[in-house]
């Protein structure tokens, strides 16, 4: 590989000038999708993520129809079709979150990052083009595995399934996908925080899963003030169609949900600007 | 063009860049020389923006680096550790880089075939050896044709015709206008490369002069005395630009005369001489000479002790 000629020096010399332009949000969006796209743990994380939430749904599905008479009667009197085959947004979510992390912290780790902010100085555009990229990227694919999950999932459920124009149904799927993207545009704005991978993902991981057990040590007249403000929490309530006593309503989950995404975003973005790289 | 004025750069109580005032022409390759841990990597990231100075400023063709609406055409940079992701290809890191600016494909691959990474291109950039690495490295800084080109070690890991390819690329580009900064730790690859000469030392300016300067100050030869009448000749030699250090009883060393004057000015005062031999100084002792007592981690040597007691 190392042949190399003075022919070719001037050849790069007598070169017509390159055409460069500005750049811009909409630049730095494309670079960043190119970024995504060439990285192999992109598709095999997402692949993971639709996976689990489409084999979730339809062997739960499944197994539900076929132990039908062995559920118990207070099981029976929750059961929802709808949320039986939507399960698999709890072992989704810590793929997107895993990814969203790894596309920040994976440029901090490898030294990539000094090229990116030397190519972008003023860093923001970054920011902004790699979590609203994530945030939609994750919408879309983790739409389709819902409504997947679902489709199957009622037909494995037999004659205890149910169909799309069934009440909460299609607010559950587009619950779901939202649910994840915001989770996924929050990891992103936590991995600028936090830099390194292993910290960030413990992190992830720490506030959608250990926080919420945790919390169910505390005092019960606390816990009504805190817990359904958790992320995951706020999210159960745009998602099950029985959710736990105290829960959110729909728009106060959401709104809960943007509330954490921008804390998230405008840290990240004090940090990004002011740090040394 | 290169402006930093008073340009400091503190971590906690440590000065990594002490008050550094310079300018980098175009035209010419200008070497940024010095120990490791001088500060020339700290210098470099804060050129391109990447860490903020404590205090003073860096401007690049008279504007700070974060205010240029085309950063890449403006300065492009090969830094020290590898600004890549592992699990991208070259092509893919370039086009992602390119895509910034609106460069077009053909342009990655022209840069490409530039730095001779066609055959690995489509490759892990993860897996490349560290010349690899740094072609990849220049193929970026290339990119978008930039007016200024900054290069932190850029043939660390290159193989001898690596180093050419660079030193002649380095030059060409500069014999085309461009301002040229490369930084090294090796003087003697500088004295094949550069023009011009910054020299650190933790931190601090040491010299910035041209290169040319810097040899003739270097080869101010030494020469070695041996006679049993040294405190006589010591006072005979005296004089302004002459020094005369007495090293042992019977020992001398003169700087500022040739061997053949110190020869025929004995002769006249009827001194024997027992020894008389002139000793070059080479460009790296020059160098280690001037950065001693700022390098920033010593190796206790017996070369060391020997060059110490040489000074």
């Amino acid at each position: 590989m190392s042949t190399l000629t003075t022919e070719r020096l001037t050849s790069f010399e007598g070169e017509v000038a390159v055409n460069v332009e500005p750049v811009t949000q909409a630049r730095v969006l494309r670079s960043e999708w190119i970024k995504m796209c060439s990285l192999r743990s992109t598709a095999l994380t997402m692949a993971a993520a639709v996976v689990t939430m489409v084999g979730a749904g339809w062997i739960i599905g499944g197994v539900t129809n076929a132990y039908w008479s062995t559920l118990r009667p207070e099981e029976l009197l929750t059961f929802s079709a709808i949320d039986r085959t939507l399960v698999g947004y709890n072992f989704a979510q810590l793929a997107v979150g895993v990814l969203g992390v790894l596309l920040v912290t994976g440029e901090y780790a490898t030294g990539m990052i000094r090229a990116t902010f030397a190519t972008v100085p003023k860093r923001l555009p970054v920011l902004w083009a790699k979590a609203s990229l994530y945030g939609c990227v994750t919408f879309v694919l983790m739409l389709a595995a819902a409504l997947t999950a679902f489709l199957g999932g009622q037909q494995f459920l037999g004659v205890h399934g149910t169909n799309l124009a069934a009440t909460g149904a299609l607010q559950a799927i587009v619950g779901v996908a939202g649910y994840l993207a915001l989770i996924g545009v929050f990891s992103v704005a936590l991995g600028f925080i936090i830099r390194s991978t292993a910290g960030g993902i413990a992190t992830v991981f720490g506030l959608l899963f250990v926080l919420p057990g945790v919390g169910l040590l505390l005092p019960s007249s606390w816990q009504l003030h805190l817990l359904p403000y958790l992320p995951s929490n706020a999210g159960t309530s745009l998602i099950s169609m029985h959710p736990a006593e105290g829960s959110l309503s729909v728009t106060n989950g959401v709104l809960v949900l943007f509330v954490w995404v921008a804390v998230a975003l405008v840290a990240a973005a004090v940090l990004v600007k002011r740090r040394d790289t | 063009m290169i402006e930093a004025k008073n340009l400091t750069k503190k971590y906690g109580d440590k000065t990594a860049v002490d008050d550094l005032t310079f300018t980098v022409q175009p035209g010419i390759v200008t070497g940024f020389l010095g120990p490791n841990g001088a500060g020339k990597s700290t210098t470099m990231r804060m050129i391109l923006g990447l860490d903020a100075p404590t205090r003073g400023s860096v401007t690049v063709g008279g504007v700070p680096y974060l205010k240029h609406t085309k950063p890449l055409q403006v300065v492009g940079a090969l830094l020290e550790a590898r600004a890549v992701h592992t699990s991208r290809s070259a092509y893919h890191h370039l086009l992602a880089l390119a895509a910034t600016h609106g460069i077009a494909k053909g342009r990655v691959l022209d840069v490409i075939d530039m730095v001779g990474l066609q055959e690995v291109a489509h490759k892990r950039a993860g897996g490349f050896s560290l010349g690899m690495g740094q072609r990849l490295g220049i193929a970026s800084a290339l990119l978008a044709d930039p007016e200024t080109l900054i290069l932190d070690e850029p043939v660390n890991g290159l193989d001898p015709e690596g180093i050419r390819w660079i030193r002649d690329l380095l030059k060409s580009l500069a014999a085309d206008g461009h301002t040229v900064f490369v930084s090294s730790h090796l003087m003697s690859e500088m004295a094949l490369t550069a023009e011009h000469v910054i020299v650190v030392g933790r931190g601090r300016l040491i010299a910035d002069m041209r290169m040319s300067e810097l040899i003739a100050h270097a080869s101010s030869s030494v020469v070695l005395v041996r006679t049993p009448q040294a405190s006589e000749l010591a006072v005979a030699l005296a004089g302004t630009d002459i020094t005369v250090s007495r090293t042992a009883s019977e020992s001398l060393e003169v700087m500022g005369m040739t061997a053949s004057e110190i020869g025929d000015c004995a002769r006249d005062l009827n001194i024997s001489l027992h020894a008389l031999t002139s000793k070059q100084a080479s460009l790296e002792e020059a160098f280690m000479e001037m950065t001693r007592d700022d390098v920033e981690f010593h190796a206790k040597t017996q070369a060391d002790h020997t060059l110490r007691r040489a000074s």
